[in-house]
């Protein structure tokens, strides 16, 4: 479904993506790792045509996303920092993205989950970081998409409402999707992922699953598993 | 387009600035009107205000909501729609939000005083007009320049310094121009650089057309010659419509491009 092929990408001199391909093509979880400036967000912004590569090519099913803009109603993105024009309301910003869309979408069920009825009629500049992090993720899930790029999804949350996010993930998962997701946080990875792409100066340094990892690296945990990549 | 213009317009008519802005000229047309007594007087100094004015905050005003709304330009980004809507959208919604605080700032008190009673309703709704597109001008370019420089600070630099540019400097490059060169013939000189700023066109249209060029001696005779005729009217008419697509096409180029 999602074939990069030698996806190159610099900004100035800094050579931030040199060769990475990479096929998905099962519903999963896909975890991106990778340490700062790695180029995880860049790769999964790649994805949704929000940074052009400087070489090689993107495709979903099988068509190249260069110049197209249709792919994206089928991919459904979580933005790392969650910032809404400050004088719309939760609902307004709710109506607007699914009016934007055109799509059939369910956010009720995700509002009450996220117990974020009360601040619907609330400006989004007045709300906090954790509360505006899940308006985000209602817009996010609110859509049926066949895939789903969750970029540090857990910023600013609660305890409650991370089990609620584990919870929905698992939920689309049961359904056949793919889910991208990329985190600093390995516990939630190690739970949650079935494959792990590792990122390393520019190059899938890794890509397989968690046991693989630690097997390869001869350590119990990711958090080690990724520390021993990085400083042998 | 329309629902990207539709949202941010909502936005921005909510915003704090907006309603100063709304307040300042309401407060300016009052205040002038009823201490000057006087339609065509209030409409020389407003002329004098607004030339300046409308193209400072459009710069100010796009250039801030650009940066401000980054990370939601994102989030619109990753949305199925083509890139140019998105910005053509938040650029309608910037512009008509600060062209209708304007109109409507303005209009209210020239209402209140007898305006549609008076002879010089053209010369107002001329002056709207080319406040309008000041408008709409300036704050094209500077979401060029918010596209140009991912720096707020360069960029912010950038902006105020176009907008001194064309409402200061260029002025008096031209008249020191027109100095060092006063033993030739500077008239066709003078009329094209008037054209190559958006501000001087507006202002000259205006005067104009309030026929006060006698003021500008021996050029303001000439420049009447030629914005007098249909071709003359026609072609500022023409460049003020360029002055607004110029930065719009640049803009649309700019986005397609640009990593986010």
């Amino acid at each position: 479904m999602i074939r990069a092929q030698h996806i190159q990408k610099s900004f100035g001199k800094l050579q931030v993506l040199e060769n990475i391909s990479l096929e998905i093509n099962q519903g999963g979880i896909v975890a991106i790792l990778g340490p700062n400036g790695s180029g995880k967000t860049t790769f999964l912004k790649i994805l949704l045509g929000m940074v052009l590569p400087d070489g090689g090519e993107m495709f979903y099913q099988n068509q190249n996303i260069a110049h197209s803009h249709t792919y994206r109603k089928f991919i459904g993105y979580l933005p790392q920092i969650a910032r809404f024009p400050d004088n719309l309301t939760v609902a307004e910003m709710i109506k607007m993205i699914i009016d934007i869309r055109n799509e059939p979408a369910n956010p009720d069920r995700l509002i009450q989950l996220f117990g974020l009825e009360k601040f619907m009629d609330k400006k989004l500049g007045n709300l906090s970081g954790g509360t505006r992090q899940k308006v985000n993720i209602v817009l996010t899930f609110m859509f049926d998409t066949p895939v789903i790029v969750l970029d540090e999804p857990t910023a600013g949350l609660d305890p409650v409402s991370l089990i609620k996010l584990k919870e929905l993930i698992f939920e689309e998962k049961k359904k056949g999707k793919i889910i991208l997701i990329t985190s600093h946080i390995m516990s939630l990875v190690e739970e949650l992922a079935d494959e792990v792409v590792f990122l390393l100066e520019g190059n899938i340094y890794f890509q397989g699953s968690v046991t693989d990892l630690k097997s390869k690296t001869k350590t119990e945990d990711l958090e080690h598993a990724i520390a021993s990549i990085l400083e042998p | 387009m329309i629902k990207i213009f539709k949202y941010s317009f909502s936005d921005l008519m909510r915003s704090r600035w907006s309603f100063i802005y709304l307040a300042f000229y309401l407060l300016l047309g009052f205040v002038l009107l009823f201490l000057n007594n006087d339609l065509s007087k209030g409409i020389i100094t407003l002329m004098n205000v607004i030339v300046v004015l409308t193209p400072m905050i459009g710069t100010i005003f796009g250039i801030m909501y650009f940066y401000n709304s980054r990370e939601f330009t994102e989030l619109l980004l990753a949305q199925p729609i083509k890139r140019s809507e998105i910005f053509l959208g938040q650029f309608l919604g910037i512009s008509i939000s600060l062209a209708l605080s304007l109109i409507i700032g303005l209009g209210v008190p020239f209402l209140a005083y007898g305006l549609f009673k008076s002879s010089e309703i053209l010369n107002f709704i001329l002056l709207l007009i080319s406040g309008t597109f000041l408008t709409f001008t300036f704050v094209g370019l500077a979401i060029c320049i918010a596209l140009f420089n991912s720096n707020k600070i360069k960029g912010f630099g950038y902006a105020i310094l176009m907008w001194l540019f064309f409402a200061v400097i260029y002025d008096g490059l031209i008249l020191l121009g027109m100095m060092v060169f006063e033993d030739y013939p500077l008239d066709n000189f003078a009329l094209i650089a008037s054209f190559l700023n958006p501000i001087d066109l507006s202002r000259i249209m205006i005067l104009l057309k309030l026929d006060i060029s006698a003021l500008l001696g021996y050029t303001g005779a000439l420049f009447q010659r030629f914005f007098g005729t249909g071709m003359g009217l026609m072609a500022s008419w023409i460049m003020l419509l360029l002055w607004t697509a110029i930065p719009l096409i640049l803009m649309i180029r700019k986005a397609k491009k640009k990593n986010f």
